[in-house]
């Protein structure tokens, strides 16, 4: 019992983490339709920046983790305007094509600038656990679960209740209609792959401190990211956040109770199993933002 | 060409059939024939659900009640390809070619259901494949030429213009050599010749003894090709005759005109249809 | 006239081991052939019938690790009592079982994505290899996980009791490459150009209209995945005979991309496209490792897919059957002119 409520808190940690990689990837890939092979680099591109301002700078804890962020933001609306804007209305096959450029292109100078060793990331939370009863949990994690929550919570605040918010739902309904009414679809575009690769570097920067940082780190996140938009459904981001924790449940339990090696594999085996009995996801009925 | 006096078979049959979206009832209850070689007009004002019937018949839509039956054979459930393999095709509304692809490859692909090979024979190069591949070309020949196209047999099928982009499209219905052939606003766009060639085309068609269902907003194609028009009016079937019955039928008249013809109506003679 | 050039072009290529020298840039070679067999593949889903598969490596891999396994020969404990055990199997028969294997997940994969379409598809394909990936790392009992199979036996061609001829040196791989390059060119081709192949170009342009021509969607979308996986399975074979080790990295996305990236640029829905996709991005990494890290090759593609993706949206051939078609067409006119 106390094993299985130790995997569950470990399962909430981990599953914020995810629903922000999630959440991020079901903006960009719904409102944008764009198979976004960068947000795994994103997310280890927010670890690396952690690393280089704490480490490498000596910067503060959390000056640090707040600029890692706005970093990745600069960088996904870079991406967008280089990248994605010149190609609008082109084909999906190349667009995929220039992302997975983008993504060898990230990944390889990121194992140039660092080599491929790992790294870690000191923190400023004591070493001892937090204990409560039967199950500890570290400090740093707490933290971790804290602004998860926090940034899921402000997403979601955008979304609902800000005009960006809504333009970005109107352009998910439908981008001409959105265009005809005024909706500038560019900015809406770039604001999206923005708010998105924000969100992927934060999980980067939270969780780079909690494990180590190393170059392919954001293959794994990207595909659990694009298993938790089939399991919430595209541009779902309350299917998203759930499918994040669900996910983080699955593979927790799965590697306590059946085999840690196959951890990883959990969340494909799901996607599989769900998408042969329901093609448009879980929650496909909610297929809108919010 | 009247339909009293020889003993016409039913080709496709529609009974009871309505279409639901969600709340929207599109189609209420639509019931009518086709009889057998017959050219049958649908005609109705935008919106009536010709074009969800079209979809209905032809397996793009699943009917939420009610049957329907070619030759005997149930339609429903059935899917879109299966459906053509019975012989009965159609053509879209939106125009609709394979782009890509040259005039004369596109009825090389509707000449599909015409042919026989499968995949071990034609990876191995049967002989019967190279011998059923030249007979599939000289039919694309003959079905461009016989819609006016032989000559633009090398465009791509996005580049021709407009009206010859819609010949395609019948050239492609009829070489998947259909019983049935389902026209869906054929000479939308068209200009008044081309419209006359194609009233011709259709005479032609008919000689060959396909049965067709036609919808169309051009009056004076319809009621110059069709031997029998049905109108459709907010879900349901609300007249079925000659060419000349349907012209002078005025609940017709009404689905056409709507209000503006009763308040005429009663401006002048008072009374009765006040309401429409 | 055509068919002679092409002859002429495999004769060429044929006689390349006599003149060459190096045995390093014949390896090159075989292993550019194994991925161009497995790019020809991929375009064939890709290209011609528009699926968006991104989980080919399974194939690849499946075929691989099927081959080396029938023809090492293993043992399964499946229960406590009892053990499966295969005897190792002559190579040509481990190999067509790799094929065989790697066209029924191509068939599943295919049933699939009947159901799932588009960016989801994507996804789907993506996990399966993923998935292959990962039991391939952990089902240590049969796989040995990342220690890898090795002494993987090469091809064998025999003639029982009078004439055995082993292919350990680079010159019989390379001859057995080439063949096979060609047959699957030409298994290619004859599909493209036949009605099956039509039908699938047909689904790729217009499937509403394939359909209401009788084309089966499902029955094409099947039969295009499982001559692809079959075929890729196929390189996996050659591949797993050639370097006689096959170890879990062969499912890594990255050979996908690789593949991906061959067609593409190359020109997908093109007989040629892959061929030349498959030359350029199998022999670039051997010339750039001269004096480049990995890293830098690495993000040498990542700019060059981008730029390739820029300038000629549909790949190389259609770009150079298009300059061709201009060039002949303004020399046309020049004679007219010049007639007149």
């Amino acid at each position: 019992m106390d094993q299985l409520l130790q995997h569950i808190l470990n399962a909430l940690i981990l599953g914020g983490t995810y629903a922000l990689l999630g959440i991020g990837l079901t903006l960009i890939f719904g409102i944008m339709r764009v198979v976004n092979f960068t947000h795994g680099e994103l997310y280890t591109f927010g670890a690396y920046m952690m690393f280089m301002f704490v480490m490498t700078l000596g910067m503060n804890f959390f000056v640090a983790l707040v600029a890692s962020v706005v970093l990745g933001m600069l960088l996904g609306a870079l991406i967008e305007i280089t990248l994605l804007k010149p190609l609008r209305g082109a084909d999906i096959d190349t667009t995929m094509l220039i992302m997975i450029g983008a993504w060898i292109a990230m990944q390889n100078m990121e194992q140039f600038a660092w080599s491929g060793i790992a790294k870690s990331i000191d923190t400023p939370f004591p070493a001892e656990p937090l204990v409560i009863g039967a199950v500890s949990v570290a400090w740093s994690r707490v933290f971790v679960f804290v602004v998860a929550i926090a940034l899921i919570a402000g997403t979601y605040a955008l979304i609902q209740w800000t005009k960006l918010g809504k333009a970005m739902r109107a352009t998910f309904q439908d981008p001409e209609t959105a265009s005809l009414m005024g909706i500038r679809i560019n900015s809406v575009y770039i604001a999206t792959f923005a708010l998105g690769s924000g969100l992927a570097a934060s999980a980067g920067a939270l969780l780079g401190p909690i494990f180590v940082v190393y170059p392919t780190m954001g293959d794994m996140a990207a595909l659990k990211s694009f298993a938790i938009v089939i399991l919430g459904g595209l541009g779902n981001v309350a299917g998203a956040t759930i499918g994040g924790f669900i996910l983080a449940m699955m593979e927790e339990l799965g590697a306590g109770y059946i085999s840690s090696g196959y951890r990883d594999a959990m969340g494909f085996l799901l996607i599989i199993i769900i998408l042969l009995f329901r093609p448009t996801g879980l929650f496909a009925q909610k297929e809108r933002i919010g | 060409m009247s339909s009293k006096t020889a003993k016409q078979d039913k080709a496709l049959v529609v009974d009871s059939l309505a279409m639901r979206f969600g709340g929207l009832l599109a189609i209420k209850s639509m019931t009518f024939h086709v009889n057998e070689g017959e050219v049958l007009g649908l005609i109705g004002p935008n919106g009536a659900g010709k074009t969800t019937a079209f979809n209905a018949i032809t397996g793009y839509l699943r009917p939420s009640e009610g049957s329907i039956s070619y030759r005997g054979s149930s339609l429903v459930g059935l899917k879109p390809n299966e459906i053509a393999d019975l012989g009965v095709v159609r053509t879209f509304q939106k125009t609709s070619v394979f782009g890509g692809q040259s005039a004369f490859d596109n009825v090389l692909m509707g000449l599909h259901r015409r042919q026989k090979q499968n995949a071990l024979e034609i990876i191995f190069a049967l002989p019967s494949v190279a011998a059923e591949e030249r007979r599939m070309r000289d039919k694309a020949h003959e079905i461009l030429d016989f819609v006016g196209l032989d000559g633009r047999a090398g465009e791509l099928g996005s580049a021709l213009p407009y009206g010859e982009q819609r010949l395609l499209e019948v050239a492609v219905a009829l070489a998947a050599q259909p019983s049935l052939l389902l026209l869906d606003e054929p000479v939308s766009g068209m200009n008044p010749s081309e419209t006359s060639s194609f009233m011709n085309i259709m005479g032609e068609i008919r000689k060959l003894g396909i049965t067709v269902l036609l919808v169309e907003h051009d009056m004076r194609m319809v009621m110059g090709v069709s031997d029998r028009v049905i109108v459709l009016n907010h879900g349901s079937i609300i007249a079925d005759g000659s060419p000349s019955q349907i012209q002078k039928n005025p609940e017709v008249i009404r689905a056409y005109l709507g209000d503006r013809y009763d308040k005429a109506k009663s401006g002048s003679k008072g009374k009765k249809r006040a309401q429409g | 006239m055509n068919r002679a050039l092409e002859i002429a072009f495999v004769v060429f290529l044929a006689s390349v081991p006599f003149w060459l020298g190096n045995l390093y840039y014949l390896h090159i070679l075989v292993t550019t052939g194994i991925f161009i067999i497995a790019a020809m593949s991929l375009n064939l889903l890709l290209g011609y019938t528009g699926q968006l598969s991104l989980g080919h490596v399974a194939f690849f891999g499946i075929g691989a690790y099927t081959s080396a396994l029938v023809s090492l020969g293993f043992d399964l404990s499946i229960t406590e009592n009892y053990t499966f055990v295969l005897e190792p199997k002559p190579v040509w028969f481990a190999f067509l079982c790799g094929i065989v294997l790697a066209a029924i997940c191509g068939w599943l994969i295919g049933r699939i994505s009947f159901k799932v379409r588009g960016a989801y598809f994507v996804i789907v394909t993506i996990s399966f290899a993923e998935v292959v990936r990962l039991v391939a790392l952990n089902w240590i009992d049969l796989t040995e996980g990342p220690m890898a199979l090795n002494n993987i036996p090469p091809f064998t061609f025999s003639i029982p009791g009078l004439w055995e001829l082993t292919f350990y040196k680079k010159e019989p791989n390379y001859w057995l490459v080439l063949a096979l390059c060609v047959v699957s060119f030409v298994i290619i081709r004859r599909l493209v150009n036949s009605r099956a192949g039509r039908a699938m170009i047909a689904l790729r342009e217009n499937e509403p209209l394939a359909t209401s021509v009788g084309v089966d969607v499902t029955k094409y979308l099947v039969l295009a995945t499982i001559v692809s996986a079959g075929m890729a399975g196929a390189a996996g074979g050659l591949y797993t005979h050639y370097v006689r080790i096959v170890d879990p990295d062969v499912f890594l996305f990255i050979y996908t991309v690789t593949m991906v990236i061959m067609v593409i640029t190359g020109g997908k829905g093109t007989l040629a496209g892959p061929i030349v996709g498959g030359l350029i991005f199998g022999i670039l990494p051997e010339v750039l490792r001269e004096f480049a890290a990995p890293e830098v090759q690495w993000m040498i593609y990542g700019v060059l897919m981008i730029l390739i993706v820029y300038f000629l949206p549909a790949g190389i051939i259609p770009a150079l059957s298009q300059w061709w078609q201009r060039r002949s067409q303004s020399h046309e006119q020049v004679t007219q002119g010049a007639a007149e």
